[in-house]
């Protein structure tokens, strides 16, 4: 491929991106107060669902406990905080980072041993674990929860540059952290490491046939996924300063893959798309003004979509063009 | 611990063992034979419990006899509904990727719970046992043991006894084994791949129901129930190996004991333990510790 028609794909791909992001740093503007937090929890919601991404559509790993990663960091973000004061953004984020990770760490090295189904039943059960430790133990709080008093500020001297107390800080805060992760993701789909693990989702046995270890690859994938899991806790916990073991049961990461693949597996942007579809539906499908008293069962049409997406469009909202292109051409035979 | 409730202790975990036993073999041969990875098994269970609530008082009115008039019903409806969403859902799942069979079986979750709230409502519920069976009996000086635990011990050794025979002395049984070891291989040998598919989707799904219905007059009727005793089956086919029955039997054994034993001695760290257990078998034998095929 000659190198403009790279730079000139690279614009056309570029350009809603751009797009999207002006319209969500604008959002603040017109948006009312209930629209803006549910928009920074749907942000927060498509972090989490990029951070899985990387082990779902990159590496071909379907993990069914990565809210285990999410809701470790939370804790850890609400279990460090002190009561009374402020903690700094500059120690608490890495930390509840680096905690999610190393539990990463931990399950991925056990977990990795296994494949296909037992992988996706041993990475639920060690969620489930994961929400013993916190509904069973006492130092934090049963089923209860946490409570996190005071949000953290970045203060540099006697200067604050960020109090994540304010609504609009810690909207763009979140947005900021969706872009950072969302370059993060791509620039490591382009990069060696990158194409290591399209090679382990591609044929895993071809890979090791050719001299490659990947066990070492899958497991930075999955403690690079569960860190990234723990930015999204990180800021779930700070926005609504509680957790409690719900984040981490099993329906959260049953919720995050559904998300997936809604927005279609295999790309950022579906993982994207995925999370706003999902929010969109849940806050229908709960809404009175549409459902009247049936509105709390709002699972039982949630669970019928989900079983008509992944029939009928099993390659999520980004594929659907694709999809109906491929179902109107006739198609040629094969060969 | 003395030795009477160190025997009861070994009851109850028998008893829990053997109860695990009878779900998660059902998963084991739905995963081993007809590949699919099933969430909504633990979803048979909650209708089976909540089946023996709904149907003993009605049996008892009909036929008289009550609860196990109810068991007697609940199975054949079981059969029948789990021969009827192998051929209406679970058939369409065959050809799909483990990521779309776990979404989609999800989904029949939310769906099976949300059934169940607006026909059933979200309260728990107790189930009385059959009265000749409700009494207790007398272990050593001090201690009883409630019959009914006893009796549903032994029901639980005959289902999978009983299992045994089917899976090694019948011509079904060999259809399964060599089902479980090579789907592929069985399907040219001309056994009809599909028949037998929806004849081991309806038993599981007839194991699992069965097991919610003697389950209801000792752990009461709840929502959700169906999810805890799912995802501890899970560790039970991963300890015992994805496809082996004995696997299962002795995996849930063992998940019994540490969960009863562990409740009693580290309290604290209950709910952990048996994922504790299954990381160390992992460590040492990812695959299970019997794989068939």
């Amino acid at each position: 491929m000659p190198a403009d028609a790279v730079t000139t794909s690279l614009a056309a791909r570029a350009t809603p991106l751009l797009a999207a992001v002006a319209l969500l740093a604008i959002f603040p503007f017109v948006g009312g107060k209930f629209y803006i937090d549910l928009m920074v929890t749907t942000m927060i919601l498509a972090i989490f669902a990029l951070s899985l991404e990387l082990l779902v559509g990159r590496t071909g790993l379907v993990s069914f406990g990565h809210a285990a990663f999410f809701g470790i960091a939370a804790y850890a973000t609400a279990l460090l905080s002190p009561q009374a004061s402020a903690p700094s953004l500059a120690w608490l984020l890495p930390a509840a980072v680096v905690i999610s990770a190393l539990a990463a760490l931990g399950i991925g090295a056990l977990s990795l041993r296994t494949r296909g189904i037992y992988f996706i039943m041993v990475t639920l059960a060690f969620a489930q674990m994961a929400y013993f430790v916190f509904h069973d133990m006492a130092f934090a709080g049963g089923s209860d929860g946490r409570y996190l008093y005071v949000k953290p500020v970045l203060a540099l001297g006697p200067y604050t540059l960020l109090d994540l107390d304010r609504p609009l800080t810690f909207y763009y805060s979140t947005l900021a952290a969706m872009v950072a992760v969302y370059a993060l993701l791509a620039m490591l789909g382009r990069s060696r490491f990158g194409h290591a693990l399209a090679g382990i989702k591609a044929n895993e046995q071809r890979m090791r046939a050719a001299g490659f270890s990947t066990y070492p690859y899958k497991l930075a994938a999955f403690v690079l996924a569960g860190a990234l899991a723990g930015v999204a806790g990180f800021l779930y916990a700070v926005k609504d300063g509680f957790v409690n073991p719900e984040i981490l049961a099993w329906h959260q990461s049953g919720t995050v893959l559904l998300m997936l693949i809604l927005g279609g597996i295999g790309s950022l942007r579906g993982a994207v798309l995925g999370a706003f579809l999902f929010v969109v539906l849940k806050e229908l499908f709960q809404s009175e003004a549409v459902f009247g008293s049936f509105a709390k069962h709002w699972q039982l049409p949630l669970g019928l979509t989900i079983i008509a997406c992944v029939a009928l469009m099993p390659n999520g909202v980004t594929g659907l063009p694709a999809q109906l292109r491929r179902s109107r051409v006739p198609v040629p035979h094969a060969g | 611990m003395d030795f009477a409730v160190f025997l009861v202790q070994c009851l109850n975990a028998l008893q829990y063992g053997l109860l695990l036993f009878l779900v998660a073999s059902g998963l084991t041969l739905i995963f081993g034979i007809l590949g699919v990875i099933n969430l909504a098994h633990g979803s048979f269970y909650m209708i089976g419990a909540y089946l023996a609530y709904a149907l003993a008082p009605w049996a008892a009115e009909q036929f008289g006899g009550g609860f196990f008039t109810a068991i007697a019903i609940g199975i054949v409806l079981s059969v029948v509904f789990g021969y009827l969403l192998e051929w209406g859902f679970v058939s369409y799942l065959y050809q799909r990727e483990h990521l779309q069979q776990v979404l989609m079986t999800y989904g029949l979750i939310l769906v099976f719970e949300e059934l169940r709230s607006i026909l059933v409502g979200d309260d728990v519920h107790g189930v009385a046992p059959p009265a000749w069976l409700a009494g207790s009996v007398q272990l050593g000086s001090v201690m009883t043991y409630p019959t009914y635990r006893l009796f549903m011990s032994g029901v639980c050794v005959l289902v999978a006894l009983g299992l045994y025979l089917v899976i090694s002395r019948t011509r079904i049984g060999m259809a399964i084994r060599a089902g479980a070891s090579n789907r592929e291989m069985v399907q040219s040998l001309g056994v009809d791949i599909r028949l037998l598919y929806r004849i081991v989707f309806a038993a599981g799904v007839a194991l699992a129901v069965f097991a919610g219905m003697i389950a209801a007059p000792v752990s009461s009727v709840y929502p959700g129930m169906g999810n805890q005793v799912l995802i501890i089956s899970f560790v039970v086919v991963v300890i015992g190996g994805i496809g082996s029955v004995r696997g299962a039997l002795l995996a849930s054994l063992l998940v019994g004991l540490v969960d009863t034993f562990g409740k009693v001695l580290i309290p604290q760290t209950a709910g952990i333990l048996v994922y504790v257990l299954m990381a160390a078998i992992l460590l040492w034998r990812p695959e299970g510790l019997f794989r068939a095929g």
